[in-house]
């Protein structure tokens, strides 16, 4: 178990179920618990990837010694041009240590 | 996009969760997909059974494999949940639901849910698959979401046909492309919203639909509530969930999600030599032909002698001719008996009764489809680890 996964049951929902019911609906997402590894850096990654994504979206990602900076640089810079993710030049070096640390 | 202070509070739990390090919650189960850092929670969500989570903001649920061999549809509380950006439509109100349809039309549309349930409707029982289905089994591996493979499924959808809709705003002459857009957006401004297009002969065809019917509930919220497109024999990329936008062009379409993302190599295959890059790319499109054993998983003990394997098919919409099972990997290939013929975009349900001497098997099974395309007995590889349809390979020991 590489991270702390777990689930919350408390999300209960209204929820109108079949086509002749238009009642609105309020549909409720379980509690986020995925988390973070501990890590050099950590309080920057936290800041700059977790608006838009939870920390399931990288821990799921390939391991190994291919997957380590150059994987990681090319993964931040893919969030900064693609995705639009407002992140400073001066923050991106430590998220990528970070990630090339710990995964 | 979400307004701030909704921002903050959906981060902010993410901020608990890893600020404090663990946080007492229920453990529940976790399953291990058949590939390294394949460990996931099996999760509950609202209107679904336990499914196997892979990402909770936007949530991104995988069908537990065992589903497939239940039957050929997939029920609404196990089919697969992707989305790519995290402000995801929670209170949605049926009654002040509206489609617009625009651009180059002679006659805007402004269609209520209830406007459009009373158009003739049309039904049609299809797959819809991620693009990236079974991309944690790529080798060498590549970004992007690590799926087994449960990121598919096959529902009885219901709706009025796409074309329709068209008609009804009357396309003018130079229409060239229909982009579609949901309810869901991103959280920043600076992300490209998510949108799909296709070209207009293939939107007019009749058979590309707005859902709001599955299997004869309303669409799980999840699953696009309360309208999605459905684009039979395509990738779920173009299924748009939450549909409320629909845009004719005179041009095609360049936003990101076309233009950048869900691209393919232009080749035959689809694919590239492993590890390299593709000179030409094109937007994704038809699903390829796939196979599964559902009944027997891998590295199971069966007792020597009779048994009967079975599993699904299918494909972009030729339909399946021919399912044949392999028990000496790969050498000879006996074929199946197909099932209920559900319709060309359909899973194809499949048995072979077969006898097993005592040993090790590798069980193979490959389908071909009307056209004559079948599935490669090496898998292919490409970048972003679409299209995988390899001969998937079952191993058992008969003892």
């Amino acid at each position: 178990m590489t991270h702390g996964f777990s689930v919350g049951l408390a999300a209960i929902a209204i929820l109108a179920l079949g086509s002749a019911s238009a009642a609105p609906i309020a549909y409720q997402l379980p509690e986020e618990t995925a988390a973070f590894k501990p890590g050099p850096n950590l309080e920057v990654v936290q800041n700059n990837c977790t608006a838009c994504h939870s920390a399931d979206y990288i821990n799921t990602q390939p391991r190994g010694p291919k997957f380590k900076k150059e994987f990681w640089q090319a993964e931040v810079t893919k969030m900064i041009k693609n995705y639009g993710a407002p992140i400073e030049d001066a923050d991106v070096g430590k998220i990528v240590d970070y990630l090339a640390a710990t995964h | 996009m979400l307004d701030r202070r909704e921002m903050m509070k959906r981060a902010g739990m993410a901020a608990l969760a890893t600020g404090f390090g663990s946080l007492p919650a229920l453990a529940l189960d976790s399953v291990t997909l058949p590939f390294d850092n394949g460990e996931r929670p099996l999760v509950k969500y609202p209107q679904k059974r336990l499914m196997i989570g892979m990402t909770s903001r936007p949530p991104q649920l995988e069908t537990p494999f065992s589903v497939f061999n239940d039957g050929p549809i997939t029920p609404n509380n196990a089919f697969f949940v992707r989305y790519h950006l995290a402000d995801i439509p929670l209170d949605i109100d049926p009654d002040k639901f509206s489609l617009q349809v625009k651009g180059r039309v002679d006659r805007p549309l402004t269609l209520s849910l209830k406007d459009i349930r009373k158009l003739g409707a049309v039904e049609l029982v299809a797959v819809n698959q991620c693009s990236g289905n079974s991309r944690g089994f790529f080798e060498p591996r590549v970004a992007g979401g690590q799926l087994g493979n449960g990121a598919m499924g096959n529902a009885r959808w219901h709706g009025v046909a796409l074309k329709t809709v068209l008609d009804m705003a009357g396309l003018q002459q130079g229409a060239k492309q229909v982009a579609f857009g949901g309810m869901d957006g991103p959280v920043s401004d600076r992300t490209p919203d998510f949108a799909k297009a296709l070209d207009v002969d293939h939107a007019r065809d009749g058979e590309v639909m707005l859902a709001y019917g599955m299997n004869g509930e309303d669409l799980p919220v999840l699953n696009g509530f309360p309208l999605r497109l459905v684009v039979p024999g395509y990738y779920g990329t173009y299924w748009v969930k939450h549909l409320n936008e629909i845009t004719v062009l005179d041009s095609v379409f360049d936003g990101f999600w076309m233009k950048t993302a869900y691209r393919i190599p232009d080749t035959p295959c689809g694919c590239v030599e492993p590890g390299t890059a593709p000179k030409a790319t094109i937007p994704i499109n038809h699903l390829t032909v796939r196979s599964f054993i559902t009944n027997v998983s891998d590295g199971a003990k069966l007792k020597p002698g009779g048994t009967t394997l079975k599993g699904i098919a299918f494909d972009g919409g030729k339909g399946i001719k021919e399912v044949a099972v392999s028990l000496d990997g790969g050498n000879s290939w006996t074929p199946a008996k197909l099932g209920r013929d559900f319709g060309k975009y359909s899973f194809r349900e499949w048995k072979l009764p077969v006898r097993l001497a005592a040993g090790s098997h590798a069980l193979k099974v490959r389908a071909t489809n009307n056209a004559g395309d079948t599935q490669p007995l090496e898998p292919t590889w490409n970048p972003t680890g679409y299209l995988r349809n390899v001969v998937e390979t079952v191993r058992v020991t008969a003892a």
